[in-house]
């Protein structure tokens, strides 16, 4: 799959984007940013796992990004790409209404991220969501448990392995319970 | 009640860390009992939450000590779906996330796919889409109020908010020959243009609907037992809100004036007159009055924009995106492989990925589509409202009372259908 925002493309070989933010997160992280583009007007940095809360600190607390509202979290599966996981952040700015959109590359056979409920507390629900369908571990988050589906479902569904006909075993009352933090994750 | 076990959102009880049990104030008549929290599982299916959820609580007599949200018992996998089809067929899903809004559904997921194509619609197709918009937004306003007045005990209030909204679908009816799955917005254009007498018809209908509204205002704003339900309950702080990714008239109610119309104009918002309306307490009595005022300024909205709608097409001139007429089709071979084209495949936008913000009825919906070229999507997830909204229940009502969990979960109007996509 060619995406221009591959994360592979060294920073540098990209031209000065327009964003500020951008340019700040590039000349800031300098290493820990490893792309960024503007596709259709829409902010984008592609950071490293390792710099993420850093990064998130900074986008939320220093005056000029001021992003105090974490919009979104999801996941996005490129099988049969290296790597195979992208973890998506949307940020609002309310004060400076501007938007950036974050994204973390992770690789399939370790989809764990640091948890950003530190730094937004709604990113609960959120980040419980994409480890219940796309069973991305986020690590620090306070409460790691399935919300949609229930503690005994096999399987991350939004994985693009799980077929969508997929039956699942019929459970009933009773029926013994896992526990979702030592659950297989690569099933 | 219902028991702990069974499928689904069992067990949940025996996770929770150890209650936040605060210890009864020692006052002069209290005696010094042992005490124990009372737990209390409200739904999923309550007669007073609209909607399926379930709420577990921890009381200490009436006070609220814990309260855990549970969602996800109408999760229909609307993303896996989506990823099967192809661009286009993902209207009719969208219909269904929040249902009482349909139409706004329709648009966002429109511009979004328009915004990854580079495409733009026509003039007049913008002006019906803001109507469309606005005439959904009115119908969800609508039931929150009527089914926030029913759970009150309000029985007559309501039928007078269900009566506004049956007009409200009688212009969805007008628009689109449907009242609630209305699957009414295409990429890049409409599915049909409105008739000539649709101007009369909408301002007949707001006409209508605005004296229902003034009959539901006096019956319920000067009614004390309502108001002692509503003031002063369901406060959060507005910088918890913002921290929580609350928007929408529960944000707006707490003071900021945060609404994408304003803030980021799309379609033709930018050239349209209207007020956003904002509280100061940010308790449940200011949620309903900016609903209330919400409510006036989309008439506002829509009375302008049947007055000013030009005339013209409603679709793109692109065959790569819209049918190109069956007149046409009949008649001339080009045509008749650019339908059968567009029909089995579909557009193809170009790689990439794209967020797209639209005001829905409860808040920011906003959707974040990945493209790689192809007729499917790799990616269609709508940011719900709903959900993040939701998430701010258990901090809204811990602390307070047992009965002002109705009130407050009326005015988070939590859709399960959008909340649990």
């Amino acid at each position: 799959m060619s995406d221009p925002t591959d994360a592979t493309e060294p920073a540098d070989a990209l031209v000065q984007p327009a964003s500020p933010v951008l340019r700040d997160l590039l000349a800031r992280f300098a290493g820990h940013v490893l792309a960024v583009s503007e596709h259709r007007g829409d902010a984008t940095a592609i950071v490293d796992r390792a710099a993420l809360l850093e990064v998130c600190r900074h986008l939320r607390d220093d005056p000029a990004c001021a992003f105090d509202m974490l919009l979104d979290v999801t996941a996005v599966d490129y099988l049969g790409r290296r790597p195979r996981f992208e973890v998506v952040y949307h940020l609002l700015s309310i004060d400076r209404n501007d938007r950036v959109r974050v994204k973390v590359p992770l690789e399939e056979d370790d989809p764990v991220i640091p948890s950003v409920v530190p730094v937004w507390a709604g990113a609960d629900w959120l980040e419980r969501e994409t480890f219940d369908l796309y069973g991305v571990r986020f690590d620090g988050h306070p409460n790691l448990k399935r919300i949609y589906l229930y503690e005994e479902f096999e399987g991350h569904p939004l994985r693009k392995d799980y077929p969508k006909e997929k039956r699942q075993p019929l459970i009933g009352p009773g029926a013994v319970r896992r526990d979702p933090m030592n659950d297989d994750l690569t099933r | 009640m219902s028991d702990t076990h069974g499928h689904g959102h069992a067990h949940v009880e025996e996770e929770t860390p150890a209650p936040k049990v605060r210890p009864i104030e020692p006052t002069e008549d209290s005696l010094d009992l042992p005490f124990e929290p009372m737990e209390l599982k409200m739904g999923p299916s309550h007669p007073a939450t609209h909607g399926t959820v379930r709420i577990l609580l921890k009381l200490d007599g009436e006070r609220i000590v814990n309260a855990e949200v549970e969602v996800g018992y109408l999760h229909r996998g609307f993303e896996k779906e989506c990823e099967s089809g192809l661009w286009y067929q993902a209207f009719p899903y969208t219909d269904r996330l929040n249902y009482v809004s349909p139409l706004i559904n329709n648009v966002g997921y429109a511009l979004a796919c328009e915004k990854l194509l580079g495409i733009e619609a026509p003039e007049r197709c913008q002006w019906l889409r803001v109507i469309a918009s606005e005439v959904s937004r009115m119908s969800d306003h609508y039931t929150c109020l009527g089914a926030c007045s029913l759970e009150l005990g309000a029985f007559t209030a309501f039928l007078y908010a269900v009566e506004a909204r049956e007009q409200l679908w009688d212009l969805h009816d007008a628009l689109c020959g449907a009242r609630v799955t209305t699957n009414y917005v295409r990429i890049g254009g409409l599915s049909m243009d409105v008739g000539r007498d649709f101007r009369e018809l909408a301002k007949e209908r707001l006409a209508a609907a605005g004296k229902l509204q003034q009959d539901l205002e006096d019956l319920l704003l000067s009614n004390p037992i309502f108001l002692d339900r509503m003031e002063g309950t369901g406060v959060l702080a507005k910088e918890k809100l913002v921290q929580l990714g609350v928007t929408g008239p529960l944000l707006r109610a707490a003071g900021v004036p945060y609404d994408v119309r304003r803030a980021q104009p799309y379609l033709v918002y930018d050239r349209i007159d209207f007020d956003v309306p904002i509280g100061e307490a940010g308790d449940n009595l200011d949620r309903f009055l900016v609903r209330i005022e919400e409510l006036k300024q989309s008439r506002r909205m829509i009375e302008q924009c049947v007055d000013r709608m030009p005339e013209g097409p409603v679709d793109v001139d692109d065959p790569h995106v819209r049918l190109a007429g069956k007149g046409r089709v009949f008649e001339r071979m080009e045509e008749l492989i650019a339908q059968f084209k567009i029909v089995t495949e579909g557009p193809k936008p170009p790689v990439g990925e794209v967020y797209q913000a639209v005001e829905g009825g409860n808040g920011e919906l906003g959707f974040y589509l990945v493209s790689d070229g192809t007729g499917r999507p790799v990616k269609c997830r709508p940011r719900s409202p709903s959900f993040s909204n939701t998430q701010a229940l258990s901090p809204m009502i811990e602390g307070s009372m047992l009965a002002d969990v109705i009130p407050t979960f009326d005015m988070i109007n939590m859709i399960g259908g959008e909340c649990d996509r």
